[in-house]
């Protein structure tokens, strides 16, 4: 199948420091790909350069049959975008934000009129219909910004960051639109540092750190292939001395951060029994999850 | 720079959709914009033209308040360019993000400056309206000839809105265009013949006046307003014309490579 959505081998630097380096993507029509990274991994500056907002030093990118940016503008009719922070039209109600966006991609009034219920319905905004845009709560203004990204009936959406800031409900709402979007075939391009988002909306997904692409894979690929099945986390008094001491002994690896010692096992019985003897540590047995292959991958300092 | 940064600018009808949500933005605020595009020149029209006007005897022909018409027309029509292309551009590319949301669709910032600047132009229109409507009723005209200065307030709103954009490519932030209206609007009000005629300056003020597209601007306007056909007519409109060209291409290429980063 040809993908939808492809760029080889792309670079981007500011000011000498190289934001994307060598990232190479291919994305198959019906699919949704994530991005994973920290702060300041290429996350949106690789959106932007697939987007053709800005220029590649070298790499190509095919989107939708086009050579991007040459072709840039063309793509863009059939691409919708959710951008990170909301840029809505404040002056207008929900309605005109999207008859006037409707508008950008060369629809005609009429085409937009019909299509705007359809919109609000969808982003469960009927009855904000005529409301200004200062009024609305976090969770509908992104709900709206969803909606005027498929005013133009996209192949391929991009979503910077589409659930950041809201509340459980809300975030809850938007993935149940993005599986209903991907379900009717749409092509999907987000990125997102909730690794749960990522985990239950992405058929794959890619970590990035310091503009590399330092994985690819399914979700469940991606936990099979970097870290033990079994996560055991160990806290409360004395948790670092008993790390020291005895975590290296019952676990295949371990970390210890801040309060917390993660001790990632194929078989958490023995570790489990020990630490029956260990009466003020208290503990956390799940299994591995996407979090802590981000966390191997990409380290757990701080970034900022 | 960036050699991309410095290729022609890309023009299409691609900026009327633009267009059409500065106007629809304005609709909604349209009651207030008007009455504040007559209020203002009507003051100062008033205000000065009668007091200072009893004082003064005619100047350049005719009474001082139909030589401060013509200046005020002018003054007007910078005044509402410039303020539309520094704060609310600026409020548009930066507060707002509008511009950004313009653009991740098959609109480019070429489309969106040009867009600014014709929207910045079409507040001049309205107000330059204004001010003939008011002078005509004032009955400070009667010639057929000044119906000329409803274009001519089309092409000074270019000329302005484009040297206003690209102090909105530079500006940091709002107090930055405190720097633009104290050290070049306000003085060129001064220089360029609004409230009395340039030839009153210093010689070496009249030169500096000469360049200043305001001049220009008032030297089509003052005749226009008597009834007469402006001598050199086509030279001043020609320097407009190099204002408002050279002023976009430079405000395009600083925009390109400002939202670039």
């Amino acid at each position: 199948m040809n993908p939808v959505l492809s760029a080889h081998n792309l670079h981007k630097s500011y000011a000498g420091q190289k934001v994307v380096d060598g990232i190479n993507i291919s994305i198959n029509k019906g699919e949704c790909y994530g991005l994973l990274g920290p702060n300041g991994a290429g996350k949106t500056t690789t959106l932007r350069l697939l987007l053709g907002l800005i220029e590649p030093e070298s790499g190509h990118i095919g989107m939708l049959g086009l050579s991007v940016p040459q072709h840039a503008r063309e793509s863009r009719l059939r691409v919708g975008v959710v951008p990170q922070v909301d840029n809505l039209d404040p002056d207008f109600t929900v309605a005109e934000n999207l008859l006037v966006y409707g508008r950008y991609f060369g629809m005609k009034d009429s085409e937009i009129e019909a299509r705007i219920p359809l919109l609000l319905e969808f982003a469960n905004l009927a009855h904000k219909r005529d409301v200004k845009i200062p009024t609305l709560s976090g969770g509908m203004k992104r709900r709206l910004t969803l909606a005027r990204a498929l005013v133009n009936d996209p192949d391929i959406i991009f979503l910077d960051e589409p659930t950041t800031g809201l509340d459980p409900q809300a975030r809850h709402l938007i993935w149940q639109r993005l599986r209903e979007l991907t379900a009717q075939g749409k092509t999907l391009l987000l990125t997102t540092h909730f690794m749960d988002e990522a985990e239950r909306l992405c058929h794959r997904l890619a970590i990035l750190d310091h503009g590399r692409m330092v994985a690819e894979d399914t979700p469940r690929a991606l936990i099979a292939k970097h870290i033990e099945p079994q996560v055991v986390e160990v806290f409360g008094e004395g948790v670092t001395k008993w790390a020291d001491e005895s975590a290296a002994q019952y676990s295949s690896r371990f970390e210890v951060s801040g309060e917390t010692a993660f001790c990632y096992v194929e078989d958490a019985q023995p570790l489990l029994a020990h630490l029956k003897g260990y009466a003020e540590l208290r503990y956390l047995y799940r299994p591995a999850n996407l979090e802590d292959v981000f966390l191997k991958l990409t380290g757990r300092e701080m970034r900022e | 720079m960036k050699s991309h940064f410095f290729v022609p600018p890309r023009l299409s009808f691609r900026f009327f959709p633009i267009w059409r949500r500065h106007m629809l933005v304005w609709r909604k605020v349209a009651a207030t914009s008007i009455i504040g595009h007559i209020a203002d020149p009507m003051i100062y029209l008033l205000g000065l033209g009668y007091g200072l006007g009893s004082l003064l005897p005619q100047m350049g022909g005719t009474s001082y308040m139909v030589f401060l018409a013509a200046g005020t027309v002018c003054y007007s029509t910078m005044n509402s360019a410039s303020f539309e292309a520094l704060y609310s551009g600026f409020s548009r590319m930066h507060e707002q993000r509008t511009w950004e949301a313009i653009m991740n669709t098959p609109v480019t910032l070429d489309d969106v400056v040009l867009a600014e600047a014709l929207w910045a132009a079409s507040k001049s229109l309205m107000s330059g309206t204004a001010v003939l409507a008011v002078a005509w009723m004032l009955g400070l005209t009667h010639s057929a000839l000044a119906l000329w200065l409803i274009p001519l307030a089309l092409l000074i709103g270019l000329c302005f809105a484009a040297i206003g954009l690209i102090m909105t490519a530079l500006a940091p932030g709002y107090d930055f265009f405190m720097y633009y209206f104290t050290l070049v609007v306000t003085p060129m009000m001064l220089l360029c013949g609004v409230f009395f005629p340039a030839t009153q300056l210093p010689p070496l003020w009249q030169n500096v006046s000469a360049m200043l597209p305001l001049t220009h601007a008032v030297d089509i306007a003052r005749p226009l307003m008597n009834g007469v056909v402006p001598p050199d007519a086509l030279l001043h409109v020609a320097v407009l014309l190099a204002y408002a060209s050279v002023g976009f291409y430079v405000s395009l290429v600083l925009f390109r490579r400002r939202l670039s980063q």
